[in-house]
């Protein structure tokens, strides 16, 4: 049986832009994983790129990191403080 | 060690005395202020935004990194956010150690680490009236396989 999750994502700067907002909801299949995250966001926009930088509860996350609805996830453009 | 990501105008003095204590010899501070061109567009504003919760625990994290690099230094850093005027100082660090090699290490390490990893955008304001996110230079628009690697 196929399930899915639920999991919303922040959004910053040039992204919620693309998106035109600061949230938004993406659907995952279960096992919901950072790597899963990235493809289904490709769905999202044509101006996020095709793997996104993404931190899971405020730490930069890699692909293997599985994720639930409560953990909070947010999509990092490239970074240009200074 | 002191570390903050915030609205308000930025200190410089007291940024620097925090980090002046009579053991330190050496002080090294870096500011970085807001420029007026960019890409040969003359700059009139900067917008700075942030990841608040994660910028102020990274910036929190690479100040410990080059506090354990070089033992018995202290190190005051800041980020301003929000909108700032050409001169606005954005970014200022200061470190202080009893030698000036530390103290210039461990600034250097804090803003090289701090534009690479802190999660702040800023969005240039240009005189013609025109906004743009700015997208520096080297920056990775796709993630590695892995984390991004930590500055270690």
């Amino acid at each position: 049986m196929d399930t899915t999750v639920d999991i919303t994502v922040r959004l910053f700067a040039a992204y919620a832009d693309a998106v035109g907002a600061s949230h938004t909801t993406v659907r995952v299949p279960e096992p919901a994983t950072v790597g899963t995250l990235r493809t289904a966001l490709a769905s999202l926009s044509s101006r996020l790129p095709p793997r996104p930088i993404i931190a899971v509860n405020a730490e930069y996350a890699g692909d293997e990191q599985r994720i639930t609805e409560r953990d909070e996830v947010a999509v990092i453009p490239p970074v240009s403080g200074g | 060690m002191h570390s903050h990501v915030g609205p308000e105008p930025i200190d410089v003095a007291r940024i620097t005395e925090m980090v002046m204590r009579a053991g330190n010899g050496g002080i090294a501070t870096f500011i970085g202020t807001v420029r007026d061109f960019a890409d040969g567009s003359a700059v009139v504003g900067m917008e700075y935004s942030a990841y608040l919760q994660m910028a102020r625990k990274e910036l929190a994290a690479i100040v410990a990194e080059a506090a354990a690099a070089a033992p018995e230094t202290d190190i005051a850093a800041v980020h301003r956010i929000g909108e700032l005027t050409v001169g606005d100082v954005s970014i200022a660090i200061a470190a202080g150690h009893a030698h000036r090699g530390p103290a210039f290490d461990a600034c250097r390490y804090v803003i090289e680490e701090a534009k690479r990893r802190v999660p702040i955008w800023k969005r240039e304001h240009y005189a013609s009236g025109r906004s743009e996110w700015v997208v520096p230079p080297h920056a990775p628009t796709d993630a590695p396989a892995a984390a991004p690697p930590r500055g270690d």
